[in-house]
């Protein structure tokens, strides 16, 4: 196993082990380049992953301190936790769903197909389908996602065939389990599908990708790749002409280390990756790294979401097997028509009994909301994902107030919904409840957004300098050694989940570094 | 379709009484349950019994399930016990938190809470007090001591762990049978 010298500067320096930064690890490791990974949370492995939603929510959850403020409910029923992401190597791969969708081509170009939408901040991405087309084809081949590569869709669970049946019976047309990164028969050194169903709770059978046990494990055993757990980058360095040289961390006891830097990448997720270079402010620097446009941390988006449940005369049992594997597609097209600009996906969700009664309805109680518990066994439940507008007002900043146990501000959200968001949802409770109905729900419960767990925008890529942080390559546009490599990369949110493209964009990436590396650009 | 066995299923894991005595008060009520009329609140440390229980009767009022005996509110509420013994501060709010509540009930209907005998009355009581410290803190208490019970899933047809019956490929993930053909 590698073990590189914290004064070897030749080395990648990667802050994050997900979709992102565990994939450019192991990309630049195997083209022999040498890679520390310095993730804040354990390495917990898939045999140590619990069946159990608050056992593993303790294990695996991001619950370091941050606040949170806006109009959205989460800052009222969840004021210090906006998201639910991940703090283990394999960041947010460990506990996604799996969805593995790419962008419409127009949702490249959200300023030029949506117009100018008043109050948003919307930008045309520097990069277009056509030139993302063969990354994600790679990044569907890495990941083995369903309907592509010749690997069959998974077979769909009971909530599926609910869905599934009233969506045809409303008139939808592209309905079925999906395009998922979950193993339908053994793939890649990885088993099938047990059907499970604790996908949020890491995958116990290592059918689903997870950076952790796919991209990490590959990346080691070139010998190019060490990872570093329990270690919380606090500072990113830099000389006197504005070069980064490396990282200050915390290690596992607590110490402060100082890892040079050839490149630093920057991985750690939406919240904590603004976080990260506002907090690196120097006297040359005063507003932090890469900031000269004013957009670190702004343009936060959580994707419009919400929940359709809905209940039914007879049993469903909608927690047996996958979490997610299914889909309407219809609604994710962009048809002004319907009242907002941009689309929204339908996905089959179940949470167990302990996180329904979490966020059903959080601060409900009473006879209305125990009813709906005594439902559990005969709900079907949905998911919204849909296109959220990009705020310069939503942001991370850096709470006046509140430290880390290090003493840095901690991370303050700020989200409100634009008029956009709260008509596509208000449509999308609306075709939700009317895909249960046409096969014979008696309830439907429309929730409102859970905690977080699409993050994104808060570095945005832009084709000129001042309207955001990085370059179409997730250069950062004021220091050339210095990337992003996470969703906050997102100039638009687009429809579908992000992980497809977070890490087809870390594949393109690698390649851009390794060839500025090769020609000593960087 | 398999369906899911609701009956009581005895934990040798959950005791009423703590875990260090021997006898599982659960298992040998386990078909009558333990109710709010027991002893079980008199081994409290710091909280008096009739504290804790019209703590139960509220928690049972705030998440009401009239299939669901006393033993899994009691389970749900005994902890705060403890916490009232480790911080002062947490003994002032719920004895307090109590004291007002009764107090509101013998104003409205004459009555301590536990006393007033219509469920709706008493959810009035509680609306009445639900934006204090006190309600907050054990609602959201509640809601996860209550639920998180694993002796109380199936009763709501949920089973729990997955894994090491080798995921539900086998065992009914898509067994539903009452669709109308897609």
């Amino acid at each position: 196993m590698a073990k590189f010298d914290l004064n070897d500067d030749s080395v990648v320096v990667i802050v994050g082990s997900g979709a992102g930064g565990g994939t450019l690890g192991n990309e630049l490791a195997q083209k022999g380049i040498k890679v520390v990974i310095l993730e804040a949370g354990p390495r917990t492995e898939l045999q140590d992953f619990i069946n159990n939603e608050w056992e593993s929510f303790t294990q695996l959850a991001w619950t370091d301190m941050r606040t949170t403020s806006g109009s959205w409910r989460v800052a009222k029923d969840f004021p210090n936790l906006p998201a639910w992401i991940v703090k283990s190597v394999g960041g947010s791969t460990v506990h996604w769903a799996g969805a593995s969708l790419r962008f419409e081509p127009y949702e490249f170009h959200a300023r030029t197909a949506y117009g100018n939408v008043p109050g948003a901040n919307l930008l045309d991405w520097p990069i277009t389908l056509e030139e993302m087309e063969p990354w994600y084809a790679k990044a569907e081949d890495r990941m083995g996602v369903t309907r592509t590569n010749n690997i069959p869709g998974l077979p769909g669970n009971n909530n599926f065939k609910v869905l599934e049946a009233g969506a045809r019976k409303v008139g939808y047309k592209e309905v079925h389990t999906g395009r998922m990164a979950i193993n339908s028969e053994p793939r890649d050194g990885r088993g099938a599908c047990q059907q499970i169903g604790f996908c949020f709770q890491g995958c116990k059978s290592g059918a689903k990708w997870s950076t952790l046990y796919s991209e990490i494990p590959k990346g080691e055993a070139t010998g190019k790749l060490e990872v570093r757990p329990n270690s919380m980058v606090l500072k990113i360095e830099h000389d006197a002409s504005g070069k980064v040289t490396g990282v200050v961390y915390a290690d596992e006891a607590g110490q402060m280390q100082r890892q040079k830097a050839r490149v630093v990448a920057v991985a750690g997720n939406s919240i904590e990756s603004p976080r990260l270079l506002l907090n690196s402010a120097s006297g040359m620097f005063p507003d932090g790294l890469a900031n000269s446009s004013g957009q670190v941390g702004r343009n936060y988006m959580r994707h419009v979401t919400g929940s359709v449940y809905a209940a039914f005369e007879k049993s469903i049992h909608m927690y047996r097997g996958t979490t997610m594997a299914g889909i309407i597609r219809d609604e994710s097209r962009n048809d002004p028509s319907r009242g907002f600009m941009g689309g929204y996906e339908m996905e089959t969700l179940s949470l167990g009994l302990p996180f329904l009664a979490a966020f059903l309805n959080p601060g409900a109680w009473g006879r209305p909301f125990t009813s709906a518990m005594e439902q559990y066994p005969r709900m079907a439940g949905m998911w919204i994902v849909g296109e959220d507008m990009p705020q310069e007002t939503n942001r991370i900043t850096l709470d006046p107030k509140a430290k880390d146990k290090y003493g840095l501000p901690v991370a303050s959200v700020h989200y409100d919904d634009h008029p956009n968001d709260v008509a596509m949802r208000n449509h999308a409770y609306k075709q939700g409840a009317a895909v249960y109905e046409a096969v014979g729900a008696t309830v439907t419960y429309p929730t409102i957004p859970y905690p977080s767990t699409h993050n994104l925008g808060t570095n945005r890529m832009s084709e000129k300098a001042r309207d955001g942080v990085v370059d179409k390559f997730g250069q950062t546009h004021d220091i050339k050694n210095l990337f992003v490599s996470d969703g906050s990369q997102f100039t638009t949110g687009a429809a579908c989940n992000p992980t497809l493209t977070i890490v087809a964009l870390a594949i393109r990436q690698a390649d851009h570094i390794a060839g500025a590396m090769q020609r000593n650009e960087i | 379709m398999r369906e899911v066995d609701r009956r009581t299923k005895v934990s040798r894991r959950k005791f009423l009484r703590g875990a260090a005595t021997a006898v599982p008060t659960v298992a040998v009520a386990a078909s009558v349950g333990v109710s709010v009329e027991d002893a079980w609140a008199e081994d409290a440390t710091t909280l008096s019994p009739s504290t804790l229980k019209t703590l139960v009767k509220a928690a049972r009022d705030i998440y009401p399930h009239d299939f669901l005996g006393d033993s899994y509110y009691i389970t749900a509420v005994k902890p705060w016990d403890a916490r009232a013994a480790k911080d002062p501060a947490v003994k002032a709010m719920l004895e307090d938190g109590v004291r007002r509540l009764d107090q509101s009930a013998r104003d409205r209907f004459q009555a301590a809470y536990v006393d007033v005998p219509w469920e709706a009355d008493r959810v009035v009581l509680l609306q009445g007090i639900e934006q204090s410290e006190f309600f907050k803190k054990v609602r959201g208490d509640l809601v996860v001591s209550l639920y998180n019970q694993q002796e109380l899933w199936p009763k709501f047809g949920y089973e729990g762990s997955s894994a090491e019956y080798g995921g539900y490929i086998k065992r009914g993930f898509n067994d539903i049978d009452w669709l109308p053909k897609v």
